[in-house]
């Protein structure tokens, strides 16, 4: 991989006012997130954060997934955190659907030596960090309501402002097997876009962002309510929707993982692709273009 | 390469530092009874939207006998024992009597031979838990809406609290208590029967609350007097429950 090619995070401070157009600038610093798109980002990193913890609080004080209306105990679940005795101590057991894995210190048992339990998921994974249903239910449902006005402000905006239509929906040419193809093998490569191309999201990160913000988040709150029995009345039609309770259960719980992963690839893109100047863009807006070999 | 080894040595750095910072300040934080409390200030807006969007009195949903979980989960108190409890056991529940007292004009004493004779509802519901999980059971009992009518509710009354005979903590009888717009709701019924044959002593003979729109913890067993009342915080632990004396949501609609 060139030296080119990557961006320059360690580079000197972008300049307050971008240089006049007569002079070729060194550094192209363009105005990329807007204020409201700034502060929905960062109030979501906290709501998101405390939501999983504390969702995995609530999960371990029942670590089995069903499938239908209706699974506790007697039923056979679709994805269980359990454990079991063996001759050499506790191992936790994870399954999913017919198959079993030994996650013992993970899932299913975990605990410092000596000490391990019985637990879905770790002390470390869940808000509190002791089993503590009451507490993890205020932490998620306070944090489920900042998550909900904060997505709805954001929505709002991007439709209103323009931001959905210009920044997430993709442009015309990047629609096609061929550049979707020749994204891929960017991102298998790790090389990130320069120059004009870097001003715009690629198309695979459009699309990662497209199936968070108007599939994977609203099937979260989606289900998230269909767990609700007092919304149910109000809202039979989830049930139905989703297969029922239990299903609604499952289908969160997949879809907090879907999450998960995708915090995960961001946040690596992030810091492959200049972790200074990506965040920096997050924070106060200014994003400075990566040059390429062309520019 | 070099910087990108850097970027990757940095990016674990980083976000374990951040995380461990994260759990730290969350767990201090979760101790601290002030900021549980105002966490617990979205359990009002989760009760007032609610209530606001079941002005209606909706039912929850119903399901046919295909639907029945072929075990009920038994939870919670599995036996309330002591003498009195026993004594009642002992004789089929003959000399139970359901007492209604508080803010009524006409306090009562019923049998359960009384209270089946009572406007009655049968229903197949589910049961959710606050752990997670669910159970689907047909439910008979007697509509609580008019036996309070019955009983002649006081215009002040606002709460029907439901004493127990379990003690799921020792001096602590298990309670319960849901507000009017519950109580009246067309589902809400004293339970005798599950899947069509008198409570098991499991599942809280010789009476149980069903209130369809709420968690499993509200749906209290072994009930042995319902009482009307203008206000909570004089009851045990004043949360209005023995689960909410414990940390959990007055308003388990949720």
């Amino acid at each position: 991989m060139s030296e080119a090619t990557l961006p320059d995070a360690a580079g000197p401070p972008a300049p307050k006012v971008a240089p006049p157009v007569s002079a070729r600038p060194a550094r192209e610093v363009i105005y990329r997130h807007s204020l409201i798109v700034r502060l929905t980002h960062w109030i979501n990193v906290l709501a998101i954060s405390l939501l999983i913890m504390s969702g995995a609080q609530i999960f371990n004080a029942h670590p089995a997934l069903y499938w239908g209306q209706y699974g506790a105990d007697a039923d056979k679940p679709v994805i269980e955190l359990g454990a079991r005795n063996t001759p050499h101590g506790l191992q936790g057991v994870t399954q999913v659907g017919d198959l079993r894995f030994n996650t013992t210190g993970v899932l299913g048992v975990s605990g410092p030596p000596g000490q391990q339990e019985i637990r879905g998921f770790p002390g470390w994974l869940t808000v509190p960090s002791n089993r503590d249903l009451a507490t993890g239910r205020h932490w998620h449902f306070f944090f489920a309501w900042l998550f909900v006005i904060n997505g709805l402000i954001y929505l709002l905006f991007g439709l209103l402002s323009g931001h959905f239509v210009r920044d997430v929906a993709p442009a015309r040419d990047q629609i096609g097997p061929r550049h979707i193809l020749g994204s891929i093998w960017d991102h298998i490569r790790l090389r990130h876009p320069t120059g004009a191309e870097a001003k715009r999201y690629n198309i695979l990160q459009k699309l990662a962002y497209i199936a968070m913000i108007f599939v994977v988040l609203p099937l979260m709150i989606g289900t998230g309510l269909t767990m609700s029995p007092g919304f149910d009345s109000v809202a039979p039609w989830l049930l139905t929707l989703f297969g029922g309770r239990q299903s609604a259960r499952t289908i969160h719980f997949i879809c907090a993982n879907l999450i998960v992963l995708f915090v995960l690839v961001h946040v690596v893109e992030v810091f492959l692709a200049g972790a200074v100047n990506e965040v920096r863009s997050m924070i106060t807006g200014r994003y400075v273009v990566p040059k390429g070999h062309a520019s | 390469m070099s910087r990108l080894l850097l970027s990757r040595r940095g990016l674990i750095g980083t976000a374990s530092a951040s995380f461990g910072l994260l759990l730290a300040g969350c767990d201090r934080i979760a101790h601290a009874p002030s900021f549980d409390r105002f966490l617990e200030s979205a359990q009002g807006l989760s009760y007032r939207s609610q209530r606001l969007l079941e002005s209606g009195q909706p039912l929850a949903r119903e399901f046919t006998r295909a639907d029945l979980s072929p075990v009920f989960k038994l939870n919670g108190s599995i036996n309330p024992g002591g003498a009195a409890y026993a004594a009642l056991m002992a004789n089929h529940f003959a000399d139970y009597r359901l007492q209604v007292t508080g803010l009524v004009s006409q306090p009562l004493s019923l049998s359960l031979a009384q209270l089946r004779a009572l406007a009655a509802r049968t229903q197949i519901t589910r049961h959710d838990c606050v752990e997670g999980w669910s159970a689907i059971g047909q439910w008979s009992g007697a509509k609580l809406g008019p036996l309070l009518q019955m009983a002649g509710l006081k215009r002040n009354a606002r709460f029907i609290v439901f004493h127990c005979a379990d003690e799921l903590a020792a001096g602590s009888p298990y309670y319960e208590s849901i507000d009017l717009f519950d109580a009246f709701h067309p589902q809400t019924i004293l339970a005798y029967d599950l899947n069509g044959a008198p409570l098991a002593i499991g599942h809280g003979a010789p009476l149980r609350l069903r209130v369809e729109r709420q968690l499993g913890y509200k749906q209290a067993k072994f009930v042995m007097s319902v009482e009307a009342v203008d206000r909570l915080d004089n009851i045990q632990g004043g949360k209005g429950g023995f689960w909410e004396d414990r940390g959990y949501e007055w308003y388990a609609g949720i």
